[in-house]
């Protein structure tokens, strides 16, 4: 009788988990090589502005928010390899797969622009990634849960840093507003990208370790219509959209975003710093 | 038969990481900083579990280093350091007394959670150097992941914040 119990209570726990056979490592695998390539891609992007910045404090902030993305995206390789018990380190995920190979959105890839544009693309990812990371730090996977609440943290900074900018330059000269309703309209292009799904993301959201991050678009295009109002920015009325990123199909610009970033370790493998 | 190197206990351990400073601010250990989750001993080797701070903090290289060179100075036959991501670190761990070292130090402590604030928030933190509270914000990015830009027009000194996290 004991034994029987025993058991009920082995199956029950077994049942609380989430069931881990190989294709749900694989999904939650390729789902944390998502979310680490967004913010890789989008860190090297930020730190081309290194020393380049408008103000030596927006230098500092936006160098600031590129360092917050790369240790976001070195924690998420890192735990993605732990996933499927691979010994592949941050450093090879990051230098040593090839542009079809990145699931990036396309977003985070486009170049940098001017200021507005940097701006824009930081405000409409971050708040994005506030939204995802919310719901994900009440995952059942704890360390996906604690890795996403100490993103989230970060998230915040960069949204209202970028929020601010946005309102600020809407109301600003006819020349701001022109260039930050300029980069609006140029991103709004890759938006439903950013909101993409597979059958990554299926098996993850049956298994419980996901929320079903279709309900984050329309709370996120909530929230960029506050902010666009108040910046006196209008949404554009012209629909078209790009998408592929999440099945490495991406635009132009990350090849050559790649050859820059991982020029070392092809020409030198295996250097160390 | 003579020991070189009395047995390591747990409370040892906590000790010798409680004079470890954070290389960036070092009036604070990492200890009092709560980096430092938990610490396992058995038969003289050493587990430390820590919990990143910022997640691209470069501190955290200096911190494993400093750690595994601390323990193995007081005899410790194997020092691994194991990184938990749940609970994620926050400010809210520091203690009362670490705030006050902070301020002595001249940073302005984290004042409140960071859950409450605004766009373009008009709050003021306190002047570490005057405790005036005519101060102004200039950058909520500064010179290290944990610190943000102040200026105060009362003292006229510009001074760093620990941001609330």
């Amino acid at each position: 009788m004991t034994k029987f119990i025993v058991r009920l209570i082995f199956i029950k726990c077994l049942k609380a988990q989430p069931i881990c056979n190989d294709e749900h490592k694989n999904a939650r695998y390729n789902f944390c090589l998502r979310l680490a390539d967004n913010n890789l891609i989008l860190a090297q992007r930020l730190a081309e502005w290194c020393s380049k910045g408008p103000i030596l404090e927006e230098d500092l902030a936006i160098t600031n928010m590129s360092l917050d993305l790369f240790g976001q995206a070195e924690s998420f390789y890192d735990y993605a390899a732990a996933v499927i018990e691979s010994n592949s380190s941050a450093d090879e995920l990051a230098f040593l797969r090839s542009e079809r190979e990145y699931l990036n959105t396309l977003m985070v890839e486009q170049p940098n622009g001017d200021f507005a544009f940097t701006m824009m693309k930081q405000m409409l990812f971050s708040a994005y990634t506030k939204l995802l990371y919310e719901s994900l730090s009440k995952s059942v996977d704890r360390t996906l849960a604690g890795l996403s609440a100490k993103a989230l943290k970060e998230a915040k900074y960069h949204l209202r840093h970028s929020s601010e900018w946005v309102i600020r330059l809407g109301n600003g000269t006819n020349e701001s507003k022109e260039r930050v309703q300029f980069a609006l309209n140029e991103l709004w292009l890759f938006v439903d990208d950013m909101f993409a799904m597979d059958e990554n993301d299926e098996a993850l959201i049956t298994i419980g370790v996901i929320e079903n991050t279709k309900d984050i678009k329309p709370k996120w295009l909530m929230f960029i219509k506050q902010i666009l109002e108040e910046a006196n920015l209008q949404i554009t009325s012209n629909t078209n959209s790009i998408s592929g990123g999440i099945k490495g199909i991406h635009t132009e610009h990350l090849g050559h975003l790649l050859c820059e970033m991982q020029y070392l370790q092809r020409a030198y493998p295996g250097a160390k710093w | 038969m003579v020991k070189e190197v009395s047995d390591i206990t747990v409370q040892k351990v906590w000790d010798v990481l409680n004079q470890i400073p954070d290389p960036d601010i070092p009036v604070i250990s990492i200890v009092e900083l709560g980096i430092v989750r938990n610490v396992a001993v058995k038969d003289n080797n050493v587990e430390v579990i820590i919990t990143p701070s910022y997640s691209g903090c470069p501190a955290m290289h200096v911190f494993k280093e400093d750690i595994i060179t601390t323990l193995t100075n007081i005899g410790a036959k194997k020092v691994e350091i194991s990184i938990t991501h749940s609970l994620a670190w926050t400010t809210d761990w520091l203690s009362n007394n670490v705030k006050e070292k902070l301020k002595n130090y001249g940073i302005a402590p984290p004042e409140q959670n960071s859950e409450t604030e605004v766009l373009f928030s008009n709050k003021k933190i306190t002047c570490p150097f005057c405790s005036g509270t005519y101060t102004k914000r200039t950058s909520q990015f500064g010179s290290t992941p944990c610190k943000a830009l102040w200026y105060c027009n009362n003292c006229q000194q510009p001074f760093e914040y620990f941001k609330c996290y």
